[in-house]
């Protein structure tokens, strides 16, 4: 039988008393919202919080998709089944359906969150490298106030993120600007598993030309791998094939993969390459309005 | 801690500790067995549940999250003797070999139907994506779903 090592459980019942919490247990306590990272890790004692503060009861505060700003906001505590049925995400930012099909199962995504997936900061998550494609920036807030970190900062190392132990990730923020195109491609063994590579394309095309682009691969290195690379090569070039097979090489060149048994490097490489063809090309295509 | 559920309509209450794992508290507590323990990694579905209708892995959810919340079993499908089209469509179309996986089926596709009454054949498979049959008949419960469908919609033409 797996079980957790014990722990001290709390149930929030605000955003401002969950931080209370994490600063009275000063370090030995860990926010939980669907459990489908945390639990898990507890279980194999690779995780073992001394206090569980559970903010299921604050979705009227942390559970919401909304357009605001010239940005879409989500809520941290916004479900993966919700991520998938949202119409505003998907009319602006399709890459996030893309990836909500194919994340664990429907089971797991009624309960796993965006706000949890992301603090998880696992390598092969793929909604890290979603929100690193399209340049999202995090709200944290702790008992001093709010900042708001970019995806670069807020991936710190491996299971590790920008995030303190008595801070909390309320919102990710999403940019609204025209001309925008996004897919999410990826590999795996069988249906609901990690990636063995995946990748998440974002182009801002304007008058014929990508104003802007994103693009981060999942499972291919101990973080979210960010192509800044890639990035610089497709700015300020026109859509194309070769331009596109360009970015994906240097995929399969900054991407850092380990063997394991999803598969041997210069495979996971391989992948890296086609997932980053296969995104840039139907976001371009999707920014352009025509779908791949 | 004291945790008291709705379990199928009923409140149980139990002293147990927060570790506690929400597929325990239903099999030990009232004893309702149904609900299967399986990988213990939440991939396989055994031990799915309603939760305020909802279908959830029962391992990977502590029973003092649940509190507040209703929960659904397996138990809860059959009223007065009279099973629910959902098992009735299971025992049809033979839909279950060893039946390990069956309850966590069975929560997971009436959900479905509550959702979708009409679901095709890949929404059926993609519902059940998440429940592992060993026994390789998924086959025969997509059968068996597509049966309960048909057999809902004519009752309630019917009424």
């Amino acid at each position: 039988m797996q079980t957790p090592a014990p722990f001290q459980y709390e149930r929030a019942t605000s955003v401002d008393g969950a931080i209370a919490a994490l600063v009275a247990h000063d370090g030995d306590a860990r926010i939980i919202a669907g459990g489908h990272s945390l639990i898990p890790m507890m279980k194999l004692r690779l995780a073992s919080p001394e206090h569980l503060i559970d903010i299921n009861d604050l979705e009227h505060e942390l559970a919401y998709i909304a357009e605001r700003d010239g940005e879409i906001r989500i809520g941290a505590l916004t479900r993966h089944v919700d991520l998938l049925g949202s119409d505003l995400l998907a009319r602006h930012y399709p890459l996030f359906a893309d990836a909500e099909e194919v994340i664990a199962d429907p089971v797991v995504r009624n309960r796993g969150t965006i706000g949890g997936s992301l603090c998880q900061a696992d390598a092969a998550e793929d909604l890290s490298a979603v929100c690193a494609a399209v340049k999202a920036r995090v709200v944290i807030r702790g008992r001093d106030g709010e900042r708001t970190v970019s995806m670069e900062d807020f991936h710190v190392g491996p299971y590790q993120t920008a995030v303190g132990d008595d801070e909390i990730l309320t919102e990710v923020r999403l940019p609204l600007r025209s001309g925008a195109g996004s897919a999410h491609f990826k590999t795996e063994r069988r249906a609901g598993d990690w990636a063995i590579a995946a990748a998440s394309a974002a182009v801002w095309i304007e008058g014929g030309t990508i104003a802007d682009a994103g693009v981060a691969l999942s499972a291919v290195g101990t973080t979210t791998i960010h192509l800044a690379r890639a990035e610089e090569l497709l700015r300020g070039a026109a859509p194309s094939d070769e331009l596109f097979a360009q970015a994906a090489q240097i995929a399969s060149e900054d991407c850092s993969p380990s063997a394991d048994a999803r598969g041997p490097v210069d495979y996971k490489r391989h992948l890296a390459s086609v997932m980053t063809r296969r995104a840039l090309r139907r976001a371009s295509a999707r920014a352009l309005a025509m779908e791949a | 801690m004291q945790v008291t559920l709705t379990i199928n309509g009923r409140e149980v209450s139990r002293d147990v500790e927060p570790r506690q794992l929400l597929v325990h508290f239903i099999r030990d507590t009232p004893g309702l067995t149904g609900t299967h323990w399986g990988c213990d990694t939440s991939n396989c579905g055994a031990c799915v549940v309603l939760m305020d209708g909802t279908p959830i892995k029962s391992c990977t959810t502590l029973a003092a999250m649940c509190v507040g919340h209703e929960i659904a079993t397996v138990e809860s499908l059959e009223v007065d003797g009279e099973l629910d089209p959902i098992q009735q469509g299971f025992h049809e179309m033979h839909a279950l070999h060893c039946g390990f996986c069956t309850p966590g089926m069975l929560m997971t596709t009436r959900a479905l139907l509550n959702e979708n009454p009409r679901p095709t054949d890949q929404e059926i498979r993609t519902a059940i994506s998440g429940a592992i049959c060993r026994c390789t008949g998924y086959q025969n419960i997509v059968a068996a779903v597509r049966w309960a469908a048909e057999h809902e919609a004519a009752f309630q033409q019917e009424i």
